[in-house]
């Protein structure tokens, strides 16, 4: 029994070991945006706000965040958009080819960005799309809408279609049926779809990465080039910006774990 | 439900992939037969290229010598702890909420946070001075630095992935089996990790996929002019500055193939692992 119990504590002091390492790695670049100077102590020796302002101005971070909140809104209504009827159908009907169709949805979630991103961002600065918004956002919503699709279907598939047929007897037609019935009862499942998507798009770096120019940058992609070329700017501004990217990704987050434990997320984000 | 209402419905999220997702991919293998200078016709001038020139041969080993190590103590370690902590653990939801910020924050920032945490004047190595421990190896920027980052962006998903998977393994079977005067080790090898390995075996293959595709992270901690430049970087390079969008195809054709062949040693290893002549009755999900 005491050997048993000792493993568990082992077990358990290694995950606490990792989650506070976690905290150091976060809370490092926290403490960094608001130093003075900070130099080989333990905290700094004076703190301020004025990196904010800095990173701010220096980075054009107004034009990025508007970027980045018209790809990620964009993406997001577009997901839901295509998604939706799609994850019905799925959830309603068998039909032919059904399968191919599912490993279509598949593919974009388990193929990794970066090798699809290259063919992909080819594809698109051949016909003059790649390095615009709306390439990023062409771009994006190929591993949204998967996720899109598979998050909402477990949530239709819980709609009982005795309530459609209830409806339809009582001489409702399709379109209110549809308005009336289906889309109140999906509206949990469209709001953590959503939500998923959101801060899928905000945190994802590698196709828009490749698809985006000079004036189609989102934050995630804005702070990689500032982390890039380290030393042109203090590294204080840089956290400054590292910091605001997180309280956006963050606050998404807190929405969207209301909805979904986080062992279930991780299970949509690696496309189930 | 009409067939003609079926298909207005699930056309365009087909449509929309078939032209964003599998014409690229098309186009990508097509283009990499077809060098830029060169023959007309079908060439593999480009793989020729890739396979002769020890620089880019290298990145393959470079990648290999990350994802492969790192993929095994990932999945290892994963697997223990969610296996020790399938009954629910002191403070789950806040550690699993925890768990899920560097998934959540992606790769970029983790970077940036392992830069200043593990640097050489970090809060780490500046604790093991005071604990008198020395200063430590150089841990950012270098080989190490790439390790720390994948493991600290990938061992939260295989652990919240297993977890998922083990806790939803029927407990009514371990229970009986240890009824059965089974000892632990006898409940995990017969009885658990036949119903595990299906799931040990998604997570393994997903870790390495994404692994060898590992981009950022070896860029912002590693070194990416030598020790860590990875396959991935060897095709951006060629597609953004060298501007040879047909060798960049090629090469990521190579790095395409090079996870498959990762995928068919999993799924040819699962077989083996899980053959222990116990019926796969009550598997969580799948």
């Amino acid at each position: 029994m005491t050997r048993a119990r000792g493993w568990r504590l082992a077990v358990f002091l290694f995950i606490l070991g990792f989650t506070l390492n976690l905290v150091g790695i976060v809370s490092h670049v926290v403490v960094s945006s608001l130093a003075k100077r900070w130099f080989a102590t333990p905290l700094p020796g004076a703190f301020t706000t004025e990196w904010y302002a800095y990173s701010w101005r220096e980075f054009q971070l107004d034009d990025v965040l508007t970027v980045t909140a018209t790809v990620a809104v964009t993406v997001t209504a577009l997901a839901l958009l295509l998604g939706f009827p799609a994850a019905y159908v799925l959830a309603r009907r068998g039909f032919p080819a059904k399968n191919a169709v599912l490993l279509l949805y598949f593919l974009p979630l388990l193929i990794p960005q970066m090798t699809y991103g290259i063919p992909l961002a080819t594809s698109l600065y051949r016909y003059r799309i790649g390095g615009t918004i709306g390439g990023v956002i062409l771009a994006n919503l190929v591993p949204m809408l998967p996720l899109a699709i598979f998050v909402l279907l477990p949530f239709v598939e819980q709609i009982s279609e005795s309530l459609e047929w209830a409806a339809r007897v009582h001489g409702a037609a399709p379109r209110q049926v549809f308005r009336r019935v289906v889309l109140p009862l999906a509206l949990p499942g469209l709001l953590t779809a959503g939500l998923l998507v959101l801060v899928n798009t905000v945190a994802n770096f590698e196709l828009t990465f490749l698809l985006s120019g000079a004036g189609s940058q989102t934050l995630v992609v804005a702070l990689y080039y500032a982390v890039f070329a380290a030393g042109m700017r203090p590294i204080y501004s840089v956290d400054a910006m590292a910091v605001i990217y997180m309280a956006i990704v963050l606050a998404i987050l807190v929405a969207a774990l209301r909805f979904v434990r986080p062992t279930q997320m991780v299970f949509r984000l690696g496309g189930k | 439900m009409r067939r003609a209402a079926l298909l207005v419905l699930v056309l365009p999220s087909v449509i929309y992939l078939l032209a964003m997702f599998v014409y690229p991919f098309a186009y990508g293998v097509f283009l990499s037969l077809h060098p830029a200078q060169g023959a007309p016709g079908a060439s593999l001038a480009n793989y020729l290229a890739f396979f002769g020139d020890p620089w880019q041969l290298r990145t393959i080993a470079v990648t290999a010598s990350i994802a492969v190590p790192n993929t095994i103590v990932t999945v290892a370690l994963a697997l223990t702890v969610a296996y020790t902590m399938r009954r629910g653990i002191w403070a789950e939801r806040t550690i699993t909420a925890l768990l899920v910020l560097p998934i959540a924050l992606g790769t970029v920032l983790v970077a940036e946070g392992i830069n200043g945490f593990y640097g050489p004047k970090g809060w780490l190595s500046q604790g093991l001075q005071a604990l008198g421990l020395g200063d430590p190896p150089r841990l950012t920027h270098n080989y190490t630095g790439v390790m720390i980052a994948l493991f600290v962006q990938h061992f939260p998903f295989c652990f919240l992935m297993l977890l998922g998977y083990i806790s939803g393994i029927d407990p009514a079977l371990e229970a009986s089996a240890r009824v059965l005067g089974a000892r632990p080790w006898a409940v995990f090898r017969r009885v658990m990790w036949p119903l595990i390995a299906p799931g040990a075996a998604i997570a393994f293959a997903l870790v390495f996929v994404m692994n060898f595709g590992v981009f950022p992270s070896a860029v912002l901690v590693g070194q990416p002019a030598g020790q860590t430049r990875t396959i991935a970087i060897a095709a951006y390079q060629q597609a953004f500055e060298h501007s040879d969008m047909s060798m960049a195809s090629a090469i990521a054709v190579v790095m395409g193939l090079c996870q498959l062949l990762g995928l068919a040693i999993v799924v040819g290893l699962r077989g083996r692992l899980a053959a222990t002549g116990v019926a796969t009755v009550g598997a969580g999900k799948r």
